[in-house]
């Protein structure tokens, strides 16, 4: 059972999505194609976010959703941008094979890995995932001939996507093509999630034993969303590598596995617009704090997660719908 | 013959240091059930205080270590009341990110104090260098740190084993509930135990400063192999973590000596299978 206060932050069931939400975020994807007009010189950066938001999204089917927590998400981000990268100084550079087949990596290497990690859970489950994390780590660092080591995959090119629009210097065919995709993958999950199956991933968050009372294979179902989770994070991690050219080792890092965490739960987890609005935030404050000494942005991370974990819970989505809720007019 | 004298002292010098630094997060955990990554921050805080009292107070090595300790176990002691306390039961998420939180907070605070880069350790001269035994040269401090890490884990197991604070806690593991209803005041055990853990992993980093680097990143760097030596030897018990800390510093120099190109990349995939094998631990229930 969930104790009150949890009750509070979770998002109510919706019957039907109200007017003024659909309003909203129709708003916001239509003002997000604006932005290589009305503001050029921050469409890398915009891309960027998209990427990030993407990858936000993907761990929220797991922490939000299905209440598994992991300190590896990383590993499948970077499994992706690696098979992305080394696909395309190798074989072939077509943007849509190679993003296909870092999707299709990472969720091979979600299934080995989460096939054995979700026999677990707890401490055993937090280590296990931050083990997978760095053992991949450490693979991708020492097969230098492969990865590049330490210094990355540098120059990685890709052919035009389609075969008509070039990856060009201004960043704008960048920027669609993972607008079009982080589109894609949000309808996908919103289906997913207001699924059946996804109900039941609720219901393992909340009660795993009950659930597995009435008779629902939580093993299966977490799996399940494991993999379709690792990839999400995977055709992140290919639109990263096509994006920006470069593959580097850190994208399979524990930091790496500890920002997304944070980008999500600044938003709000489990509420599908909690990556929208998190990785935002977290780019900006990055942004604002790291310029000067990178310990203002360490402290500035840090106490994020302490007044949200201690005051805020649910994030800013979670703090919008409460003070709507107080102020009478309802979460609807 | 050398080879393995060498791996074998410095994987026990090794082993010795991450028990003294896990011992206090494994009994913790098994105590309260929280999950703190942030352990490894007291043990950074440990090795900073007994850096800089050694170096600008000039104060000798025997000097800084106790004080240190007692430094970080008053600031594991305030921290336990104000900030934990007020997330026992609280979900495992939210236990991780504010743990999260507060390595963040130490590692800038780390920074802005002392600047970015390791701390180097003054050791005194009679510790410098290296003694030969039966042919085989070994640095003097790591026979310093054996010493001193096997006494502390001696007084330890005294405690534990056979006081009736020791009692208590195996009392409080085992099933705090009715170790409440017998009249325990687990919240004051808690805290004491914290600020015993926090303590112990002060010395470790104090005294491991030269085998742990103590810098910035001191907490999210040696992280895993808290967290492992925790998780391999189970919550609660003070056995499995030393087993599991002796057999992580032996294998991991065993591993970097004979495969440096590998790394510890064997050690994980070890501890992997083992914590499939077996999710709680060594010592914990299958």
């Amino acid at each position: 059972m969930t104790d009150r206060s949890t009750a509070a932050i979770l998002p109510m069931p919706q019957a039907g999505i109200s007017g003024t939400r659909k309003a909203l975020s129709m708003s916001l994807w239509v003002a997000a194609l604006a932005i290589p007009t009305l503001a050029p010189g921050y469409t890398p950066l915009a891309n960027q976010i998209v990427v990030m938001i993407l990858f936000a999204l993907s761990l929220d089917l797991l922490v939000g959703f299905t209440g598994i927590v992991t300190l590896g998400h990383a590993a499948l981000f970077g499994t992706g941008a690696y098979t992305a990268g080394i696909m395309a100084l190798r074989w072939t550079n077509d943007p849509l094979i190679t993003a296909l087949s870092g999707m299709a990596a990472a969720a091979l290497v979600g299934l080995l890995t989460g096939s054995c990690m979700l026999r677990t859970k707890g401490l055993a489950f937090l280590v296990l995932s931050l083990a997978a994390a760095f053992m991949l780590h450490e693979l991708a660092n020492m097969a230098t001939s492969v990865t590049g080591g330490d210094d990355g995959l540098q120059g990685v090119s890709f052919s035009p996507l389609l075969g008509v629009f070039e990856f060009d210097f201004r960043g704008h065919t960048a920027f669609y093509y993972s607008l079009a995709c982080l589109f894609a993958a949000f309808l996908l999950v919103r289906r997913v999630v207001n699924s059946p199956f996804g109900w039941s991933l609720r219901g393992i968050r909340e009660n795993d034993a009950r659930m597995r009372a009435i008779g629902c294979p939580i093993y299966t179902r977490r799996l399940a969303a494991y993999v379709m989770s690792s990839a999400l994070a995977g055709l992140a991690g290919a639109l990263q590598a096509q994006t920006t050219q470069f593959v580097a080792l850190n994208s399979l890092s524990l930091e790496l596995s500890g920002d997304v965490l944070i980008m999500l739960i600044l938003g709000g987890s489990g509420r599908l617009y909690g990556a929208f609005v998190g990785v935002p935030l977290f780019m900006f404050a990055q942004d604002l704090l790291a310029k000067e000494d990178p310990a203002n942005w360490y402290l500035g991370q840090g106490l994020i997660l302490m007044v949200m974990t201690l005051f805020v819970p649910g994030g800013v989505l979670g703090l919008v719908e409460r003070l709507r809720r107080s102020l009478g007019r309802g979460g609807r | 013959m050398t080879a393995v004298v060498t791996v074998l002292f410095f994987g026990v010098a090794y082993g010795m240091i991450l028990y003294l630094i896990s011992v206090g997060l494994s009994v913790t955990m098994g105590l309260m059930g929280f999950v703190n990554l942030a352990h490894g921050v007291f043990a950074m805080l440990g090795g900073y205080a007994a850096v800089t009292l050694m170096n600008q107070l000039g104060l000798s090595l025997f000097a800084a270590l106790p004080l240190a300790c007692v430094a970080v176990t008053i600031i594991g002691f305030v921290l336990e009341r104000t900030l934990y306390s007020r997330l026992y039961g609280r979900s495992e998420l939210d236990q991780v990110l504010f743990s999260m939180g507060l390595i963040l907070i130490s590692m800038a605070v780390v920074r802005l104090i002392w600047g970015p880069m390791a701390q180097p350790v003054q050791l005194p001269d009679y510790l410098k260098g290296q003694s030969v035994v039966g042919g085989i040269e070994l640095p003097t401090y790591r026979f310093v740190l054996v010493a001193f890490g096997a006494a502390v884990i001696v007084a330890l197991w005294v405690i534990f084993e056979r006081t009736l604070f020791g009692a208590r806690i195996r009392a409080a593991v085992d099933n705090r509930g009715m170790a409440q209803a017998i009249g325990i005041d687990t919240s004051r055990l808690f805290a004491v135990t914290f600020g015993l853990g926090t303590g112990l992993a002060a010395l470790g980093g104090a005294l491991g400063a030269d085998v742990l680097a103590i810098a910035p990143n001191y907490p999210l760097h040696y992280i895993v192999y808290f967290m492992v030596v925790v998780a391999v030897g189970g919550l609660g018990s003070i056995r499995g973590p030393f087993i599991a800390a002796l057999s992580i510093g032996l294998a991991d120099t065993a591993c970097k000596y004979l495969l440096p190109e590998m790394g510890s990349v064997f050690i994980f995939a070890f501890v992997f299978a083992l914590l499939l094998w077996r999710p709680n631990g060594i010592t914990g229930k299958r």
